[in-house]
């Protein structure tokens, strides 16, 4: 996946107002099948998947013992005792090695499949008239965070649709074999109905919209608790790894948190910039833009607690000179799902 | 394909300078604008500032990166380009027009180390 093709603002434009595809791939998927399929995603998963019903998906983390974060994930129940796992490309070795390691004593079969998926991405107002229109293919009756299976020639791997992205707008992901998925691309790039996006207006669409992106705002030091995450963390379930840790940090409150910052400035405060108050080093930029849709520079920053809070003057330290401005929501611009 | 405007001085990392007696005005060339993408930034020093023959003057923030400026000159800041405060995209549209910075040239010398038009549009053939 390159990093534009037509170019950021361009893509990021058009997937805001119309539709955009990209070529997800790279992404990994790990099924889950068994008498203890359940109860093993639940022990390994912050979300809870008990007796959700078929055809849901949720979105939650792995977590290390002590609440750090091995990846955040989609977890979809195809079936009774049958959950497909949807995991970030960087992490693929990592998590399927802890996935396999975790399931020791639990009566489960894990299948790594991200070699036999190809994934594509259709994200924008339009694209569940485009996917009609031009694949053949009805989203219609997909709600938000739901999926189904597609009737195709080959139905291994299992191909799938659902109604998700990493866009903030309405949009849908196909699972199927990479032969498919690039006929589907070709399809849609040669309709001139959908702008071929890449891996650029991917980070600057799901950072507008205040998604976090594993390695920036979610990592083996930074748990979900810290990163404002906490709704997909469900303390309530009996077990899961990293329950304790994650628990102690809610009731107690983590030192740093994510916040959003806006400078008053056009300075682009980008990863691993200083964020300073009073002269004093307090956090880092996890990720920063000049935003597209808002035109505002911006970004998300994991600093000390105590200046978390909204409207807190703080400063960012960008090359020699340093800039003002304030904690702010990081979420900069409003989704646009089809609930 | 880059325009390369004849008569400028180019260095290596994509800086031009355009002499007028002397003063030197700085920018970035066309093919580094277009390498950019849509830029939303410029970092400029001040007035009266040195500026010394490749060390770093500011920056060049496009939505993707931000990228060091180097100056190919060196001398004091006598003009910074002050539309760039609030159109930075005016150096899409024509990067050698909009110029950055106007540099008081203290040794013209500088000008030996820097290419001339056809060796810059070949060095950004590599």
């Amino acid at each position: 996946m390159p990093i534009q093709y037509s170019g950021i603002v361009d893509e990021h434009q058009a997937v805001r107002q119309a539709c955009g595809v990209f070529d997800v791939s790279h992404m990994g998927e790990v099924l889950i099948t068994g008498p203890d399929a359940e109860s093993y995603v639940n022990h390994i998963f912050t979300n809870n998947v008990k007796d959700i019903p078929d055809g849901k998906i949720l979105y939650g983390m792995m977590c290390y013992e002590d609440g750090g974060v091995v990846d955040d994930l989609l977890v979809y129940k195809v079936a009774d005792k049958h959950f497909f796992l949807v995991i970030n490309a960087a992490n693929i070795d990592k998590d399927w090695a802890w996935i396999q390691e975790q399931s020791k004593g639990y009566d489960v079969a894990l299948e790594h499949q991200s070699n036999l998926y190809g994934e594509l991405a259709i994200q924008g107002p339009d694209s569940e008239r485009v996917m009609k229109e031009i694949l053949g293919i009805d989203g219609s009756d997909l709600t938000f965070y739901t999926f189904k299976t597609l009737s195709l020639l080959t139905s291994h791997p299992l191909p799938l649709l659902s109604r998700t992205g990493y866009t903030g707008e309405d949009g849908f992901e196909i699972y199927a074999t990479p032969n498919y998925i690039n006929e589907c691309w070709d399809k849609l790039i040669a309709s001139g109905r959908c702008k071929p996006c890449g891996l650029g207006c991917r980070d600057t669409l799901r950072f507008e919209v205040g998604l976090p992106l594993y390695g920036d705002e979610l990592s083996a030091d930074i748990t979900p608790i810290m990163a404002g995450l906490g709704v997909f963390v469900k303390l309530d379930k009996e077990e899961f790894i990293g329950k304790d840790a994650l628990a102690r940090q809610k009731a107690e409150g983590p030192a740093k948190k994510l916040v959003g910052i806006e400078l008053n400035d056009k300075a682009i405060p980008r990863h691993g910039y200083v964020v300073l108050k009073d002269g004093q080093p307090i956090g880092e930029v996890t990720t920063g833009y000049h935003t597209i849709s808002t035109d505002k520079s911006v970004c998300m920053a994991l600093i000390d607690s105590q200046y978390a809070t909204l409207d807190t003057e703080v400063d960012i330290q960008i090359r020699k000179k340093v800039f003002s401005g304030k904690v702010v929501k990081k979420q900069f611009y409003n989704k646009n799902y089809k609930k | 394909m880059a325009k390369v405007l004849e008569g400028l001085y180019y260095s290596e990392s994509h800086e031009f300078v355009r002499v007028d007696g002397d003063y030197g005005f700085v920018g970035i060339t066309d093919y580094a604008q277009n390498a950019l993408g849509n830029v939303v930034y410029v970092d400029m020093p001040e007035v009266d500032d040195e500026v010394a023959a490749g060390e770093e003057f500011g920056a060049v923030e496009s939505v993707k990166a931000a990228s060091d400026l180097i100056s190919p000159v060196s001398g004091t800041v006598v003009e910074i380009n002050e539309a760039l405060e609030d159109t930075p995209e005016l150096i899409n549209q024509d990067a050698f027009e909009n110029w950055i910075i106007k540099v008081e040239l203290s040794d013209k010398a500088d000008l030996d180390n820097l290419m001339d038009a056809k060796a810059y549009a070949a060095f950004c053939e590599k």
